[in-house]
């Protein structure tokens, strides 16, 4: 008994706790690789077949002699088991594979593809947290024709398809009003619109949580306690009830971040913007397999990382939570 | 210790006037009052006490006093003034300018009344650093600490760093006085600031309201318990439904009151009657043998033990890591148609205890016997069938009750599975109703919709559906009106009767738990420190902490003298 209320005890430390969730990140991501060879493995058609149709870009039936050089290869004649360990040693040394049609590292073309997917996902993360924290502390519990529009169009938002928000804001101000560029490219500028696009839907879904919160802790006795100190209304909702309303909503950011990645490929596709978009769509239209399953190795490392800076900040924002 | 103080001179100004408070809710069309027409006066150093029971307004007057009494409140009154001030159509700016700098106001429950997550200096500093009164970072350290130790929170250097929850209860509600106290306001309003407090720390807040007093401050003080009241109050107001039924000198309302309602809150505490007479007018069970029931000592040895439990032990791993004896070495028999009362402040483990006897916690060492069998040491699916025979009630029957559920739903849910037939168990649930004397109109309510004391009558109903042999109350009456809870009090004498069933009574406030116990335990720090027949323990308590409890008790204490500001703590029992 004594035993195990020490290693309680010691759980209690930070670094254990962290070395415990980086454990559990590492079987994630483990899990997530499996997952990639599997997919590989059962896909209809003969591999050979496909890498050879993939690479010469026809489609038509490869000689048996060719079949085996690929086979060879690859690798394909060996059991399941040694290629299943030969693949995590490879993931293991940095090496994601070969792309069948672009002949490069997958590695390379998705590190050099993935940074501005990443810079549209968290900006988009950012505003979306700014526009749901300014309507929700305005019109959180107040009841006039203010808070009743900006609530509507919270729901509004929550409930548009990204790509479809992102067609209208395309027409609208790149088209007609000229104000931001059709095709963005990379420019400050040109990440505007596809943010909005993707940050809108999000603020929409933020603000109903934050403000439902919101108004439940609004009606806490401590906020009384405050006011009855003298403080003014907006400084109750700015510096005790904000806090306690956007507990939920850091706990839906790790969720968010993730729905954030795999929407900016589809908006990167509607605005023609560099990013991982375009390379996934074309590897997988193509069943360049190498790309997309390091795609699906990143993705698990991505949301292992997120979602332990949304545990980290959840407990910066509620000191009552120990690490455990 | 309130004797000798100087009386304040009767000429000086009044402080607060009201005159014809009105507060009504909604729009024109369907408004309902809740404060109907209330008006009086406050002088320095005097203390106002405005008792009720709950929903009779007294915490929206004091809310309307700072302006504060709710965004769809309409507040109408011929003067509100404050030190020549006209209060009424004040600016929000105004407003904020008295809030806190010359009107303190203590809240309810200062576990919900400080924010759960800030540290207790910020939230003591906030008002200081409002109104501009400390002009560097190391003066607004200094002064919290110097607040913290004028209520008397010990070792205020380490709390003021501390949150909320990590305080005790009577420490918190210290807090949140002290932050009350921050721009020493001239007047202090304190909505119920010991109620779900133990007995020492209620004691301990009432001597610092007292002190505040002393210090020339007025006070207002708001609670539903005119034991509370009769320490600290010069004048009492006694509201029911938003009008005033009686107001005078303290004194002449404890001793002489003349409203029924008045008479009826009196009757109500349980320290101002003699043990086992009935607390509440209204005779719920019809029990023929009610009229004639002898005080039960202690019952004889021959009855059967129903619950049996050896030397207790349960540790839990501290904040910091280290372990603490929640429980340690408990040991009590509670024999068929008993009451056991376990008394202790919180933090006393009779929580715990409670919990190890419901098998909901695993005792590290000791075991309970239940019925002459094993209890605590069988796997949970050997217990699972004779569960039925222990019921639980609750301090909160709110957090206990699925939302969703209509009473109904909620009792038939207890029933034995054996009653199938539809229409049997909706009869078994209409007559459980009665029994805790509810109507059957009540049926197809939601918890959300019924009165606190209502609630805790369904969960009496829902405790006896399964014909339990014990039932263990975990503070049940402490979050009621005094009034209710003599109801529910008389309610589960009772069933006691009626249904023969036995309880372990769990408590923090010793006057409820002589009323109702046939043995009591206190317990402290996790250990039995006195056992024993109850009128034996609170007659000749063994234990100097138990002669503390005794004596810390909050007492009404009717010959409380005219013109004397505070009544004077009785020494030992009535």
């Amino acid at each position: 008994m004594m035993g195990s209320d020490a290693v309680k005890i010691v759980a209690h430390y930070p670094i254990v706790w962290f070395t415990r969730r980086i454990f559990s990140g590492v079987v994630v991501v483990w899990a997530a690789l499996t997952f990639a060879f599997l997919i590989q493995c059962v896909l209809p058609g003969d591999r050979a077949q496909i890498i050879i149709n993939a690479t010469s870009g026809n489609v038509g039936l490869a000689s048996s002699a060719e079949l085996a050089a690929i086979n060879a290869k690859y690798g394909f004649d060996q059991p399941l088991a040694i290629q299943y360990g030969r693949y995590i040693l490879r993931i293991l040394h940095g090496d994601l594979g070969e792309s069948y049609q672009q002949h490069r590292p997958v590695a390379g073309i998705i590190a050099e593809q993935i940074g501005p997917t990443i810079i549209l996902a968290v900006t988009a993360l950012l505003l979306a947290w700014i526009i749901a924290i300014l309507t929700t502390l305005f019109i959180a519990g107040r009841d006039n024709m203010w808070a009743k529009l900006l609530n509507d169009t919270q729901v509004f938002f929550a409930t548009a398809p990204p790509y479809w928000l992102a067609t209208i804001l395309l027409v609208v101000f790149a088209v007609k009003l000229r104000i931001f560029p059709v095709i963005g490219g990379s420019s400050p500028a040109g990440l505007i619109l596809p943010t909005l696009a993707l940050a809108l839907e999000l603020s929409g879904f933020f603000g109903q949580v934050v403000q439902n919160e919101f108004t439940r802790v609004l009606e806490q006795p401590f906020v009384a306690s405050a006011r009855a100190r003298g403080m003014s209304d907006f400084g109750v909702r700015l510096r005790h009830v904000l806090r306690h309303a956007a507990l939920p909503g850091i706990t839906l950011s790790g969720w968010a971040l993730g729905k954030l990645l795999s929407g900016a490929i589809l908006i990167e596709v509607v605005f023609a913007r560099q990013g991982l978009g375009g390379v996934l769509v074309a590897a997988t239209s193509s069943r360049d397999v190498p790309i997309v399953s390091g795609a699906v190795l990143i993705s698990a490392g991505l949301f292992v990382l997120v979602s332990l800076i949304v545990d980290l900040t959840y407990r910066l924002v509620d000191p009552r939570i120990k690490l455990t | 210790m309130s004797q000798g103080r100087p009386q304040p001179v009767p000429q000086q100004p009044d402080l607060l006037t009201v005159d014809s408070l009105r507060v009504s809710f909604g729009r024109a069309i369907d408004e309902k009052p809740v404060v109907r027409s209330i008006s009086f006066s406050l002088r320095p150093g005097r203390c106002l006490a405005i008792v009720g029971e709950s929903g009779s307004g007294k915490s929206v007057t004091a809310r309307a006093l700072i302006g504060l009494a709710g965004r769809y409140a309409n507040v109408h009154a011929r003067q509100l003034s404050f030190d020549g001030t006209n209060l009424m159509g004040l600016s929000d700016r105004a407003w904020r300018g008295i809030r806190g700098n010359e009107i303190g106001f203590v809240l309810q429950d200062a576990l919900v009344s400080l924010d759960p997550l800030r540290r207790i200096g910020k939230e003591i500093g906030e008002g200081l650093l409002l109104h501009g009164a400390v002009s560097s970072r190391e003066e607004l350290a200094q002064r919290v600490i110097a607040l913290l130790k004028l209520v008397g929170v010990p070792d205020p250097e380490t709390k003021a760093k501390q949150l909320p929850h990590q305080l005790s209860g009577g420490q918190r509600q210290r807090a949140l006085i002290a932050s009350a106290l921050a721009l020493d306001p001239r007047i202090l309003i304190a909505d119920e600031p010991t109620t779900a407090l133990d007995v020492t720390a209620q004691a301990h807040v009432l001597s610092l309201l007292e002190e505040t007093k002393t210090r020339g401050k007025a006070l207002i003080l708001i609670s539903h318990d005119l034991a509370v009241v009769s320490r600290v109050a010069d004048e009492i107001l006694v509201m029911r439904e938003g009008e005033v039924v009686e107001r005078g000198n303290a004194g002449q309302i404890l001793k002489d009151p003349e409203h029924p309602y008045t008479k009826q809150l009196l009757d109500a505490v349980p320290s101002g009657r003699p043990r086992g007479s009935r607390l509440s007018p209204s005779t719920i069970v019809r029990s023929p043998a009610r009229q004639t029931q002898p005080e039960v000592q202690s019952p004889p040895k021959s009855r059967p033990i129903l619950l049996e439990a050896t030397s207790l032990v349960k540790r839990f791993k501290g904040p910091d890591g280290t372990l603490r004896t929640a429980v340690d070495g408990v040991s009590f028999e509670l024999r068929s148609g008993e009451t056991l009362g376990i008394v202790g402040e919180s933090g006393s483990g009779k929580s715990t205890m409670a919990r190890m006897v419901l098998a909901l916690e695993e005792p590290d060492e000791g075991a309970v016997q239940f019925a002459g069998r094993p209890w605590t040491a069988l796997a949970e699916r050997e217990r699972r069938t004779r569960r039925r025979s222990l019921s639980m009630i609750y301090q909160d029957p709110l957090g206990s009750f699925d939302p969703r559920w209509t009473v109904g739903r909620i009792i038939s849910d207890s029933l034995s599975s054996e009653v199938e037939i539809r229409r049997k168990r909706q009869e078994r649930v209409i007559e459980l109703l009665d029994l805790v004397g509810l109507s059957e109109a009540l049926l197809d309510r939601r918890p959300l919709e019924l009165s606190g004391g209502q609630r805790q009558r369904v969960a009496i109903a829902r405790a006896i559906a399964p014909n339990p042999a014990v039932i263990v109350c975990d503070e049940p009456v402490s979050a009621l009106d005094v009034s209710i809870q003599a109801q529910v009090l008389d309610l589960l004498g009772d069933l006691k009767e009626h249904v023969g069933v036995s309880y372990l009574f769990i408590s923090h406030d010793l006057s409820v738990v002589r009323q109702i116990s046939d043995r009591v335990i206190v317990m402290r720090r996790g250990r039995i420190v006195d056992s024993g027949a109850t009128e034996e323990i609170f007659r000749n308590p063994e234990s100097e902490y138990t002669k503390s409890l005794i004596a810390a008790m909050p007492r009404l204490v009717r010959d409380h003298q005219i013109g004397h500001s505070a009544t004077i703590l009785e020494e030992g029992i009535a």
